[in-house]
């Protein structure tokens, strides 16, 4: 009798392989949510208002799934997040502008670049505790922001990376056309559908199950025989995979890599998408991308004042619908 | 470039002091606020911010500095103590990170509110005229009003100091830095104490933006950068302790202010990376209480 | 149904009505209303600028500008009765925000061009993605930056003048009356670089003496640290290198410190909402350059037209610096679309490169190696008396005239002869 531990928040029944069960639809949707999720990817530029908004949705979405794994998953809040993807775009950036690298190439570079950074952000900070690693995640990435900002004959400085220019992207001799609209968006659709099936390979392994336990009660986790410390820093590292592979997508998608993106803002942005969407869910994160960009474009349209509708919506969610939309849809929805 | 006199130095530390003057009343507030509710007042600089917007309201009806001295804090602290009562309230219990959300929120409600009703360029704002002009302070000239600033700040931590020292509710507020669990047991309300203390460190940020405006101006925006200067601040001094950010303040103001005599590029990186260093090597920094879980 | 038989020539009466419905129905069909579309679709007009943001007046200035240059073409007749819109998006100072809303104009919109931005990574952004798709860019944001061989194409067009003319203009009135020793402070990113370095080139014809310059970070707060040290150098003339609230917090500190009353202060740019912002007092005595003041109506008749139109559709109202750079850049490109007869890219940048105008400050034309603007530049002084409304809050000192050896060399830019 084989017993498979399935992923968090949700069906940890031990199922019995050959006995007839009745499955919910929520348990179809957990075991087959990289799949759904891809569809809907699928199928989404032909609602949204323009496609370029539907890219931006799956990016920021990506990259809200990257910081959910540390905080909805781990447990720990991080205010230095813009570093990872930042970095994942410059490299990214500076492999195709500099060095002429094909577009395959930098995307690995980009990942690599996130991979790096959070590895070296996460040795400085996973041993601090609770509020300080926030305070510190933000510090690091600040720093990280004015180092940037200096390298002008890498980065070009605060006027932006510009050259990013990908025409025509080879795949084994198919040569398809970025500048199309369409095209661009399913090119950058297939990286996200990966990233998708990763994390939820992650999610669903055993290690999934041990970073659920060091959120729930580090103590035992601990007594249990779990190294906390590196199973944190560990995470922390696969999510700087992640957001590094959003943003060499983002450099990819708008040809430019802002310095904008280091900011503390943008590490800001992430945490209200991740709570917007609903945090420790595997939809969430896109939910609260595509929430959060719907939003802000549909408000700008009437009112240069979307900062308040916004941040009040924001303020709404954390007071009464602290586990997001989508978190507020599936709890309804729980058997 | 001419040469660094030692009267060179000693002019760009007072004046480092008077800029680290501003940074601990800022700091002051939001160290209050997290020592005593273990919340990270993310709406901080937006209370700074109003601050000075009170004051050129009240300017505008035909009021003069010196009232505005009084109202300003009295009005952004009844504010706080709203926002206290009617957002944060609700959140404790929930974790420690929703009240930091939810400020990071209302930081984006209030500047945009702000704009709506002030307009978005900002106002100048003039300096008291008794206030104007420089005096001689023996290594150079220096201008009266940030003497001024020196001095008002001297005087609310004179002020504070004697309200925790001395006051019977003081000692609540100190009994529950220390130990929250035993004072509601001893049958204070917990929650009146932190309503106050919260109303307390919005006030003091409202009286620092006041003192701010007539140097720099008033602008939406002015709450962002003292924000993210001032959690270096109240880390590098130890979150929750007054003395601490009092130190800190005018340790960032020297450093700022020495950092760019020789190296103006570097002001900026030179405090984030000694607020890294800081919580790594010591995460409570000076003096804050070690081991403050989440 | 019971079929009717009908002589053959004649027609059923449900046959005609079958007809007629199914012409009706083709008649507002989407199809029918997308033919109509494709032969008189508007000239569209891509317009995005920072309406959030600290320089929302600025941007808010320039739409109502490009709108009066919308209406005055399409009152004049539009291209052969086809007429133009300006498309106005919100960029937020963000060059990322930027590059988005570019592809939603292009791609969604299909705009025929594209006209806008003030700073000077959103230029760059949008610039990128508009070379890429063949688009022509009208750019009205003042660095030149765009006009290095590096983020040039034959695309990009510069209306807006750069920091290397207006620091030329004003260094050259400046360093001829005030004295010889100058001392700099300068804001430590690309705009506050080129503008001191505009300075130093037109300092050594003049043999300045270089005090010294003191970089200091952009969103400074607090000059009080750096003020003391530029006083102890004792300068002629000051030159602050910077804008916006950078700009206005650094003249009220250096009035405050008393710094006017032996040194002249000189900056390369004042725009017409820092003055109102800072007030006349932090302003006062201050010279400066700028691109455009109504003031020039007394000089150019094209100015004076410009201003009573602007008046007329904006009850009263006087265009601003910024304002008059939103219709010069568009006005630019639907003039060229006029001269071309078409909206053919390549026969609007040939129209373009050929252009010699004059629709608000005086005579222009665009260089043909970087497509930059050559124009004048006004050397202005505040002023907080003898106000003739309350617009008048600068006095016009001296004019640098159109001259492209005022402009970097097209081989300092990058550019192959």
């Amino acid at each position: 009798m084989k017993v498979k531990f399935r992923g968090m928040n949700e069906i940890t029944r031990p199922q019995q392989r050959g006995a007839a069960t009745r499955v919910s639809w929520f348990q179809f949707a957990t075991e087959h949510r990289a799949s759904i999720a891809s569809l809907v990817v699928l199928v989404f530029p032909l609602v949204m208002p323009f496609t370029a908004l539907a890219v931006n949705i799956l990016i920021y979405g990506l990259y809200a799934l990257g910081f959910n794994l540390v905080y909805g998953y781990l447990g720990l809040l991080s205010f230095g997040h813009a570093a990872l993807f930042g970095t994942g775009a410059y490299l990214c950036g500076i492999a195709i502008a500099h060095f002429a690298l094909p577009w395959f190439v930098s995307i690995a570079v980009g990942i690599l670049g996130g991979l790096l950074m959070a590895a070296l952000i996460g040795v400085l900070a996973i041993r601090t505790r609770g509020i300080y690693f926030a305070m510190v995640t933000m510090a690091l990435s600040q720093c990280v922001y004015y180092l940037f900002y200096q390298a002008v004959d890498w980065t070009g400085g605060e006027n932006g990376l510009r050259g990013i220019n990908v025409r025509v992207i080879d795949i084994l001799g198919v040569k398809l056309d970025f500048i199309n609209p369409l095209t661009r968006y399913y090119v950058i659709a297939v990286f996200v559908i990966a990233a998708f099936f990763v994390l939820s390979r992650i999610l669903a392994s055993p290690f999934g199950a041990v970073i659920e336990a060091v959120r729930e009660n580090e103590t035992r986790a601990k007594a249990s025989g779990y190294d906390v410390t590196l199973t944190r820093l560990i995470t922390f590292i696969l999510s700087g995979g992640f957001c590094g592979l959003a943003g060499a997508l983002q450099a990819l998608h708008l040809s430019i890599v802002p310095i904008e993106i280091l900011h503390y803002d943008t590490s800001g942005i992430v945490v209200m998408i991740a709570l917007l969407g609903g945090m420790g869910t595997f939809f969430g994160p896109m939910v609260g991308a595509a929430a959060f960009l719907l939003l802000e474009n549909l408000v700008s349209l009437w009112t240069v004042h979307w900062q308040l509708i916004v941040g009040a919506i924001f303020m709404i969610c954390v007071l009464f619908f602290p586990a997001g939309i989508w978190g507020t849809l599936i709890s309804r929805g729980k058997p | 470039m001419a040469g660094l006199s030692l009267d060179l130095i000693a002019l760009q530390l007072f004046t480092g002091l008077a800029l680290g003057a501003i940074y601990v009343l800022f700091a002051i507030g939001l160290s209050l606020i997290f020592g005593m509710l273990t919340v990270v007042n993310f709406a901080h600089g937006a209370f700074y911010m109003i601050g000075a917007y009170a004051g050129v309201y009240i300017l505008s009806f035909g009021g003069n500095f010196w009232i505005c001295l009084v109202a300003v804090p009295l009005a952004v602290g009844l504010f706080g103590l709203a926002v206290e009562r009617f957002l944060i309230r609700p959140l404790y219990g929930r974790g420690i990170d929703y009240p930091l959300l939810l400020t990071f929120g209302l930081s984006y409600v209030m500047v945009e509110l702000v704009r709506i009703a002030f307009g978005k360029t900002g106002y100048p704002f003039d300096t008291p005229e008794v206030l104007q002009g420089a005096v001689n302070i023996g290594v150079g000239y220096f201008p009266l009003y940030r003497l001024f600033v020196i001095g008002a700040t001297a005087a609310v931590l004179l002020a504070l100091w004697l309200f925790l020292e001395k006051t019977s509710f003081g000692l609540i507020i100190r009994a529950g830095a220390r130990d929250p669990q035993i004072v509601r047991v001893l049958g204070v309300d917990v929650a009146r104490v932190w309503l106050i203390v919260f109303g307390i460190g919005t006030a003091i940020a409202g009286f620092a933006g006041l003192l701010a405006a007539p140097l720099q101006g008033v602008i939406p925006e002015m709450g962002g950068t003292i924000l993210a200067e001032a959690f270096v601040v109240t880390v590098v001094g130890g979150m929750g302790s007054i003395g601490g950010a009092v130190l800190a303040g005018l340790l960032v103001g020297v450093v700022v202010s020495m950092t760019s005599l020789f190296a103006p590029e570097m002001g900026k990186v030179s405090i984030f990376a000694l607020m890294a260093v800081v919580l790594i090597v010591r995460p409570q920094g000076f003096f804050g209480r070690a081991g403050l879980m989440s | 149904m019971t079929r009717k038989t009908t002589k053959s020539g004649s027609i059923s009466r449900r046959r005609l009505l079958t007809t007629a419905s199914a012409g009706a129905a083709l008649a507002v069909s989407p199809l029918r209303i997308n033919l109509l579309r494709a032969q008189e679709a508007n000239i569209k007009i891509g317009f995005p600028v920072p309406l959030t943001g600290p320089y929302g007046t600025e941007a808010q200035d320039q739409v109502r500008a490009g709108q009066l240059a919308v209406a005055q073409f399409n009152d004049g007749g539009g291209l052969n009765g086809r007429k133009a819109e300006l498309v106005v998006r919100d960029d937020k100072l963000n060059p990322g925000e930027a590059a988005t809303r570019t592809l939603e104009l292009v791609e969604k919109e299909k705009v025929n061009f594209v006209v806008g931005s003030l700073s000077a990574a959103v230029q760059l952004a949008i610039n990128n993605v508009t070379k890429e798709r063949g688009i022509i860019f009208n750019s009205i944001s003042q660095s030149d930056t765009i006009n290095e061989a590096s983020d040039f194409s034959r695309f990009t067009f510069h209306e807006a003048l750069n920091p290397h003319l207006t620091s030329g203009a004003v260094g050259r009135y400046a360093f001829s009356k005030f004295g010889k020793k100058v001392a700099f402070l300068t804001a430590d990113y690309a705009y506050g670089h080129e503008m001191v370095r505009g300075f130093l080139e037109v300092g050594k014809a003049f043999n300045i003496e270089n005090l010294g310059d003191i970089r200091h970070p952009i969103g400074t707060s607090d000059f009080s640290t750096l003020l003391p040290r530029i006083q102890a150098l004792k300068p002629d003339i000051l030159c602050i290198s910077n804008f916006g609230r950078d700009q206005q917090i650094v003249l009220k500190q250096a009035t405050d410190f008393g710094i006017k009353k032996t040194t002249q202060i000189i900056a390369p740019l004042l725009s017409h909402a820092s003055r109102v912002a800072a007030g006349p007092q932090a302003f006062d005595g201050v010279i400066g350059g700028c691109s455009f003041y109504w003031g020039i109506e007394d000089k150019f008749a094209s100015t004076k037209a410009f201003n009573d139109a602007f008046k007329k559709m904006y009850d009263g109202r006087l265009p601003s610096d910024y304002g008059a750079l939103g219709y010069g850049g568009v006005s630019a490109v639907l003039a060229a679309v006029k001269n071309a007869g078409s909206v053919d890219t390549d026969k609007v940048i040939a129209a373009l490169e050929a252009l010699k105008y004059d629709f608000y400050k005086g005579p222009q034309y665009y260089r043909k190696c970087d497509h930059q603007s050559v124009q004048s530049v006004l050397v202005i002084k505040s002023k907080s008396k003898d106000m003739r409304n309350e617009s008048d809050v600068f006095e016009v000192i001296s004019t640098d005239e159109p001259n492209e050896a005022n402009l970097r060399t097209c081989a300092e830019l990058g550019h192959k002869a």
